[in-house]
């Protein structure tokens, strides 16, 4: 029995509390540890998890539309979508289609909503090659007043409302916003072009348009503002401003720059702006309630419209409904990969078993031997295991070949035994197999014959001492096989679209579909995400069910 | 005599300074994008390797990645790294990759040579220009070929494209692309739908549902497929009796492996495959692009193409100039879809048309396929 009754902390070697001294140890430990997996860690995030959360982002995100026609976007806010939208509508639409066309954007929007509603891309591609024409009419118009309306100085004098007068930078600086939001670029440094207050009251879509010209001239075609000649948008814009009975009254009293030019314009008598008709002249589809309806249910900078309908449901006007019956398809597809994975997986654990159970049995000599024959397939192209299928399987093929000279099928009814589902199934079964038997194996091989031994001096059957001793050891092996082949199953494409005609087909092969040719990411983004969620809900309940303890990939 | 030597002389010595300066400014590799091949060995041979010739120093990769261009050119784009500098693509994808901005627009009578006789270049290629980013090189068809040895007794051999909705003349399998495209307008055709109206039926639910109606009453008998190469093989494999592929696959299939194998050209459908440039390339690389693309699209060199694959050339002024088969010695204008003989009904897919409805049809398509 110690004699100390001294209840102070307990000291290392050092005179540091060992409580301490024990945390700093732990914590050099673990930056120890951390630091030896820091390179694996940050290669997984930088190469694969910073670009997957990438991908599957896509799915809700929905910039484009609000970046590439804010002004129509907010015009249409206030829209009942029950008549086709008012002037006030087209005529923003006009001016940010003039500015996303010049930026080469509105292609871009036009693709995007088209996923939803077809026929918005030809209308964006037809109308944006008209924009100059409309402008055009009242460039002409302008023109026709006063030459000075040709020359870059006087307008660049006139909109800059002359030396020394406040400008309005607030203007400028949505302008050039408006422009980075529509080239996703930032853009710093001065412009070369301030519009002035007074002006801008005056004029304030003739000061916007042209703002946005100064903002494009400068930044993206790094040209000088003062030298070019505005857009045809801006003389549309102009003769907007003038319809304004008011503007008369306060250029009256203006005497900046080209105030005398502006009122010899306002006294002239000029086109009326009418976007509406123009717009329905250049393709008559603007005319279509539909077309405006997309656009304004797509609007929101996020949307749940890509997952809607990777379930085969989409947003219509009166809320979300299921999708006409013809064009569902997800819904099958979903079922029938994961019916399919599960059937592969049973067929690989009913061939690989026996597989497995033989090699750890046999002497290690043999037992490598046959080894080799497992892993053969694993170095021959992909490729070419799958076409070797189609050429034992098809109807002319080796197999139907056998059977007529066998004399068991007759020849005008060889079997079909690809292009579908057994196809699929046989092939994915000849390929996955080696996943399912490695773990097995390597799990069987720590199994004890010693135990089979025992059960059997101890008057059990053959099947007795392998039901009740044998197997339950070896289920470790079987999940971890049948995680590894379902999940590889569920994403596979290149198999099921050479050998799965139209029945066998998964899932994945719609998402290589979107990805590479209908560029449609959103939607491949969101069946992924639902794929992804899937193979974890049932690793979930794999882990309930059978405990994920129980896998094992090795001894 | 002094100064007009040194004039001379000078004068020579700019113009040296000149060439030397335009091939100083241009990339000396370039990387070209294509199908890989019978196709793309046709380009080597007719474009590149004279170019090669005509300008030692130059080096070509080839990357054989056509089939997935317009996906892996957005990702590039987006990744702000993109390696290629002119890529082949159809002329649907390229109105995709123009639409996008992931193609540059070219001015043809700009960056094109003029035919010979000294027509515009966008005269030459006429119509076929389907998009300001596409430079058409050209002309191949979507057409039938059929097992001569399969067809039954005492029946003539199938020459109209509905013999393919036939099962009771011509029974056996069928094979047609996994997509809408050609057979939604083949199937409408053959329910009686003038040829002229065809997109205007399409248009509409019930065209829609016509055109499946009639694809339905062969559909247990098609073997669908998705990679040019296989109807060739299911033709030689004697697994399907008719099917649809590209006419220089079923040409090769044909001429160069001895099959069985009879061409029907009726309603062949035309489509164009041509070059892009992406957009934003640095200036030393599209320099180089647009001189390599000036001399591989000019009259003779696509005449040339045509010697080694039957797909005819998009040049009004080319088409003379078609010779024999490199190899083989054949002549070769009678391959040529675009023969007089061979062209008696021809179907031109209006690409305007599905760039608005390929999403829509597609997934009618597809979900008619599942069923």
């Amino acid at each position: 029995m110690s004699d100390t009754t001294d209840t102070g902390p307990v000291l290392a070697a050092d005179g540091t509390p060992l409580k301490r001294s024990l945390r700093r140890a732990l914590r050099a430990q673990k930056i120890r540890a951390l630091a030896l997996i820091a390179p694996l860690l940050i290669f997984v995030l930088v190469a694969f998890i910073a670009p997957i959360a990438d991908m599957l982002f896509r799915s809700v995100e929905n910039q484009i539309v609000g970046n590439t026609v804010p002004m129509t976007v907010e015009e249409l806010r206030d829209w009942d979508g029950e008549a086709v939208p008012d002037e006030q509508v087209f005529r923003a639409m006009y001016f940010d289609l003039f500015l996303a066309a010049e930026a080469k954007e509105h292609t871009k929007l036009g693709s995007r909503l088209n996923y939803e509603e077809s026929g918005v891309s030809s209308l964006f591609r037809t109308t944006g090659r008209d924009v100059d024409d409309m402008g055009e009419v009242f460039q002409d118009a302008f023109e026709e007043i006063s030459s000075d309306f040709e020359e870059a100085q006087v307008w660049y004098d006139m909109m800059s409302g002359g030396d020394g007068v406040e400008g309005n930078e607030r203007l400028l600086s949505n302008q050039v916003g408006r422009l980075e939001q529509l080239e996703t670029e930032t853009y710093s440094g001065d412009v070369g072009f301030v519009p002035g207050s007074a002006i801008s009251d005056i004029l304030p879509n003739t000061a916007r348009a042209y703002s946005a010209f100064a903002a494009f001239t400068h930044f993206v075609d790094e040209d000088v503002v003062a030298e070019e000649e505005p857009w045809e948008a801006v003389y549309a814009a102009l003769a907007l401003d003038l319809e304004d009975p008011g503007t008369a009254a306060a250029l009256a009293n203006y005497d900046g720059p080209g105030a005398d030019l502006l009122r010899q314009a306002a006294a002239t008598d000029m086109p009326k702006v009418d976007m509406k008709s123009a717009f329905i002249e250049s393709n008559k589809d603007w005319n279509r309630i539909e077309y405006w309806k997309v656009i304004k249910t797509y609007s929101p900078p996020y949307t749940t419209g890509y997952f809607l309908n990777a379930v085969d449901m989409e947003k219509t006007a009166e809320g979300i409904a299921l999708r006409d019956e013809d064009e569902r398809i997800y819904g099958i597809l979903f079922k029938r990969t994961m019916f399919m994975s599960m059937v592969i997986t049973c067929s690989c654990i009913a061939l690989g078993y026996p597989v497995a159970w033989i090699l750890a049995n046999l002497p290690a000599r043999t037992a490598n031997l046959l080894m080799i024959l497992v892993l053969l397939p694993f170095w021959t192209s992909l490729l070419v295991r799958t076409s070797a299928w189609k050429i034992m399987l098809q109807q002319q093929g080796v197999i139907n070949d056998t059977l007529v000279w066998l004399g068991l099928v007759a020849d005008e009814s060889r079997l079909v035994m690809i292009n579908n589902q057994f196809g699929t199934i046989v092939a994915m079964t000849h390929i996955l197999l080696p996943f399912m038997i490695l773990p097995m194996y390597s799990v069987m091989q720590t199994i004890p014959p010693s135990y089979l031994r025992a059960a059997k001096s101890l008057g059990a059957t053959n099947w007795t001492a392998f039901w009740r001793v044998y197997f339950p050891q070896s289920v470790p092996g079987i999940g971890a096989g049948s995680i590894l082949v379902f999940i590889l199953a569920i994403g596979y494409y290149i198999t099921p679209e050479i050998v799965g005609g139209t029945t066998g087909t998964f899932i994945s092969n719609r998402i290589a579909y979107h990805i590479s040719t209908s560029l449609n990411w959103g939607l491949a983004a969101a069946l992924g995400s639902i794929l992804l969620a899937v193979v974890l809900i049932l690793y979930w309940a794999y882990d309930k069910i059978v405990g994920i303890d129980n896998v094992k990939l090795g001894g | 005599m002094r100064l007009t030597k040194t004039l001379l002389a000078t004068t020579a010595l700019t113009v040296a300074a000149g060439a030397s300066a335009t091939a100083q400014d241009m990339a000396d590799s370039m990387t070209l994008v294509s199908w890989g091949g019978a196709y793309q060995d046709s380009q080597q041979k007719a474009y590149v390797e004279p170019y090669l010739a005509a300008n030692p120093g130059v080096s070509v990769t080839w990357d054989e990645s056509s089939a997935e261009a317009v996906a892996k050119l957005r990702a590039m784009t987006e990744a702000g790294n993109v390696t290629w500098d002119l890529v082949d693509a159809v002329a649907s994808d390229a109105m995709r990759l123009c639409d996008e901005g992931l193609a540059m627009e070219l001015d043809h009578d700009e960056v094109l040579a003029a035919a010979p006789d000294g027509t515009d270049a966008s005269d030459d290629f006429g119509d076929l220009i389907v998009s300001d980013c596409f430079v058409p090189q050209i002309v191949y068809s979507t057409t039938f070929g059929y097992r001569t040895d399969m067809v039954p007794e005492g029946v003539d051999a199938p020459d109209s494209i509905c013999d393919v909705f036939d099962l009771e003349t011509y029974p056996g399998k069928r094979s047609l692309q996994k997509r809408p495209i050609d057979n939604m307008e083949w199937a409408l055709y053959c329910d009686g739908v003038a040829k002229d109206e065809l997109y205007d039926v399409l248009s509409t639910d019930e065209g829609v549902d016509r055109a499946l109606a009639k694809l339905d009453t062969i559909k247990d008998q098609v073997v669908w497929w998705s990679a040019g190469a296989e109807t060739p093989q299911l033709l030689a494999d004697g697994e399907v009796f008719i099917g649809s592929t590209y006419n220089g696959r079923l040409f090769s299939a044909i001429a160069e492996q001895d099959q069985p194998i009879g061409m029907m050209w009726d309603l062949q459908s035309f489509d164009l495959d041509g070059w892009i440039v992406p957009a934003g390339l640095p200036e030393d690389r599209l320099a180089r692009v647009l001189d390599f693309l000036k001399f591989a699209t000019d009259t003779q060199r696509l005449a040339d193409q045509a010697a080694y694959i039957s797909y005819g050339p998009a040049r009004d002024s080319s088409a003379p100039l078609v010779g024999k088969h490199a190899e083989l010695g054949i002549d070769m204008a009678p391959h040529m879809p675009t023969d007089p003989a061979n062209a008696t009904n021809v179907h031109i897919y209006d690409y305007e048309w599905w760039a608005d409805n390929r999403d829509d049809l597609d997934a009618k398509f597809q979900a008619w396929l599942a069923q």
